[in-house]
């Protein structure tokens, strides 16, 4: 008589010492000898990194009080920091009209929550609110002189409301515009095509700075004396045009990846040139250059900090101005940790946000 | 053909630009406020304040402007300029005055086409060194390794002063003051050098500034002053009187404290002169009689704004030195007004 087992056998855990905490140090920490000696050194090393930071930023820190008398401890003084929050923030944007850069954030954080979140099933309504109406709000709400607002002087923005304007509308710019030169750039039509990359080779063919300086130092020469652009229209458009040049190589990559097929067929389906680039190929394009377009605006939000050598106070500048007042001497140090780690903060945002949007984006294609 | 028209029609527009723009005073008193450009951040001398207001030397120096043409000190625009762009800042006519610590030079005066219309302060190169090494002079630092920042003059003055003396340095180079602060703590050099006034300030975030002493040599001449346009000279001449009257208000003790009352009671005529109560000084400037009260009322003379600002009792603690009154052991000295 034979033991037929008629039901599946449950499927075991694995062993305790190849799963969980225990497994993974097993197999990654301490699997031979030179990877035992490798941990206990970078253990060492991570732990005098790590306890000498905390110690600098918490433990010895300084953090109540209001003047520089309060910085007392041996470690970061956080006081510099928390008595210029407001300046930092919003540059010298006046204390009773700051609510109206608030307004502009809570805006801008529903509109990217409308395009970001899966619950809004309708991507139309968002994006046109994003591109369209947005910009259009912020641009009366953060200047003023409508609507009974008070006009506020862009020599008055500053902080990291300034990097933030700098950095969106550079973005906002710079990809409509970037994928016209794309496109440009591949065109049939020698005119187009020259001019496309004639703009995008002077452009890249120069740093950021010496954009920055011809805009903001050269440009007023050549205007009669007296008429002057604004100092900050000067930067931004300095800033869009270079980062566009930057975004349409990177779209060309993408464009180049699609295979000659897919506009074939397209046409083949009796798509013109418009239907067959906006339905078939740029979806695939850009979803292939995500990882570098949102690489370049990385890139872009961190060059913002350039600004600071055409007299803009930006994030960056502000806070080396706040240590150049001489009631604050000395604190270059907590003034930089605290840019960095603001910046970190915005670009690893950046960063994941990218990753999840892949993630998504994903339909098995990968190669 | 069309291109020539083309230049000629720019050209036109240039000049009618040109010719219909009023002077800088009557610009000015119509936008309402004096545009002045100042650092983007030098201790003691522009730097903005926790409430977001820019305070200093160099801003007293604007404030005062604004007092002696609209009565009220607030009535300026700060733009902070870096260096390079200071000069086509005020070529351009985006600043009306530029008040950021520059050193008077021929060229800058001659070729760029400027007014410098006096000196606020003279600064110069120097030397700081430890008090423990035991040197007195400048002279004895033969072999001294010296700490700079780079891409400045301090570079050029300071081999040229070695040179001249016979004597050896060897540079140590960083790109800011706070880098070149850090190495001359951690004994990466000997002797730390900088203009004068970048060395009192430095020291005074020092943990322990009296172990530290300020050599007596100066080495380069750096004489720092406000400086206008060229082409317009009633407002040059504003400029440079804003700058004597504040001087002269030190010689002649009329401070914010006392002015109200030698305007009252004074019985000096040239007090008087100056404080508008008899003739017409600021009339011929093309200003109120009471130009130069306000500047004493409204922001003060040279020493209290030097004392306010830099002087002893602030953390920058600089010795007038060459910047006392002439008959009191410095050089500043306002021609007279009358």
């Amino acid at each position: 008589m034979a033991i037929v087992k008629t039901e599946r056998h449950p499927d075991m855990p694995p062993p305790t010492s190849e799963a969980g905490v225990i497994g993974w140090i097993k197999n990654n920490l301490v699997s031979s000898p030179l990877n035992v000696v490798l941990t206990v050194i970078s253990i060492y090393v991570v732990w005098i990194a790590a306890s000498n930071l905390i110690s600098y930023a918490f433990i010895n820190a300084n953090f109540a009080g209001d003047s520089r008398a309060d910085c007392t401890g041996t470690g970061a003084c956080w006081v510099f920091i928390k008595v210029r929050f407001g300046q930092i923030m919003y540059g010298f944007y006046p204390v009773d009209e700051r609510w109206r850069v608030d307004v502009g954030y809570i805006l801008g954080a529903i509109g990217i929550f409308g395009i970001l979140s899966d619950w809004v099933k309708n991507k139309k309504w968002p994006a046109l609110y994003m591109f369209a109406v947005y910009p259009i709000i912020c641009f009366f709400l953060f200047s003023g002189g409508y609507f009974g607002l008070t006009v506020v002087d862009t020599s008055e923005w500053g902080g990291l409301f300034l990097t933030l304007v700098l950095a969106s509308v550079s973005i906002f710019v710079a990809l409509p515009l970037g994928i016209v030169l794309a496109l440009g750039r591949r065109s049939e039509m020698p005119v187009v095509r020259m001019l496309c990359v004639g703009f995008i080779e002077l452009i890249r063919g120069v740093p950021l700075i010496t954009v920055l300086f011809m805009s903001s130092v050269m440009l007023p020469l050549f205007l009669p004396e007296g008429m002057n652009f604004d100092k900050l229209v000067r930067a931004l458009v300095g800033m869009s045009l270079f980062s566009a040049a930057y975004m349409a190589e990177v779209v060309r990559g993408g464009l180049q990846a699609i295979p000659k097929g897919q506009m074939e067929a397209a046409n083949s389906l009796g798509l013109g040139f418009w239907q067959a680039v906006g339905l078939i190929v740029l979806p695939q394009a850009l979803k292939i250059s995500i990882p570098s377009i949102v690489n370049t605006f990385i890139g872009l939000f961190k060059d913002t900090t350039l600004v600071l050598i055409i007299g803009l106070l930006d994030l960056l500048s502000i806070v080396k101005a706040g240590t150049t007042d001489k009631e604050w001497l000395g604190m270059a140090t907590e003034g930089y940790v605290f840019v960095a780690a603001t910046f970190w903060v915005f670009c690893f945002s950046m960063s994941r946000y990218s990753i999840w949007l892949e993630n998504k984006l994903h339909t098995g294609h990968k190669r | 053909m069309k291109k020539a028209t083309f230049i000629a029609v720019a050209a036109t527009a240039t000049l009618m630009a040109t010719a219909v723009s009023a002077t800088t005073l009557e610009d000015v008193k119509a936008k309402g406020y004096i545009q002045c450009g100042v650092t983007t951040g030098l201790a003691g001398f522009a730097a903005p304040n926790n409430d977001g207001k820019w305070e200093g030397f160099d801003v007293d120096y604007c404030r005062a402007m604004a007092a002696a043409i609209f009565a009220d000190p607030d009535k300026v625009k700060y733009t902070p300029t870096t260096a390079k762009e200071r000069f086509t800042a005020l070529q351009s006519g985006e600043i009306d005055v530029l008040a950021r610590n520059t050193t008077w030079t021929l060229s800058r005066d001659v070729n760029l086409g400027f007014t410098f219309i006096g000196v606020n302060y003279y600064d110069g190169q120097g030397f700081m060194v430890k008090k423990s090494l035991g040197v007195k002079s400048a002279l004895e630092l033969d072999g001294a390794r010296v700490c700079i920042q780079s891409g400045t003059t301090t570079e050029l003055n300071l081999a040229d002063y070695f040179t001249a003396n016979g004597m050896d340095f060897d540079p140590v180079l960083f790109d800011t003051a706070d880098e070149v602060r850090e190495a001359y703590l951690q004994d990466t050099c000997d002797v730390y050098t900088t203009d004068q006034s970048g060395l009192y300030a430095q020291r005074s975030v020092i943990p322990d500034p009296e172990a530290h002493i300020v050599l007596p040599e100066i080495i380069s001449k750096e004489p720092l002053g406000p400086l206008v346009r060229h082409g317009d000279n009633q407002w040059g001449d504003i400029a440079r009187w804003t700058l004597n009257a504040m001087i002269a208000g030190e010689e002649h003790n009329i401070s914010s404290a006392n002015v109200d009352d030698l305007k009252a009671n004074t019985k000096n005529p040239g007090i008087a002169r100056i404080l508008g109560t008899s003739g017409d000084l600021g009339e011929q400037l093309g200003l109120s009689n009471d130009w130069a009260f306000n500047i004493y009322k409204m922001v003060g003379n040279y020493g209290e704004s030097f004392a306010k600002n830099l002087g002893e009792g602030t953390p920058l603690n600089i010795a007038r030195g060459l910047n006392a009154q002439w008959n009191n052991g410095g050089i500043l000295y306002s021609a007279p007004m009358r």
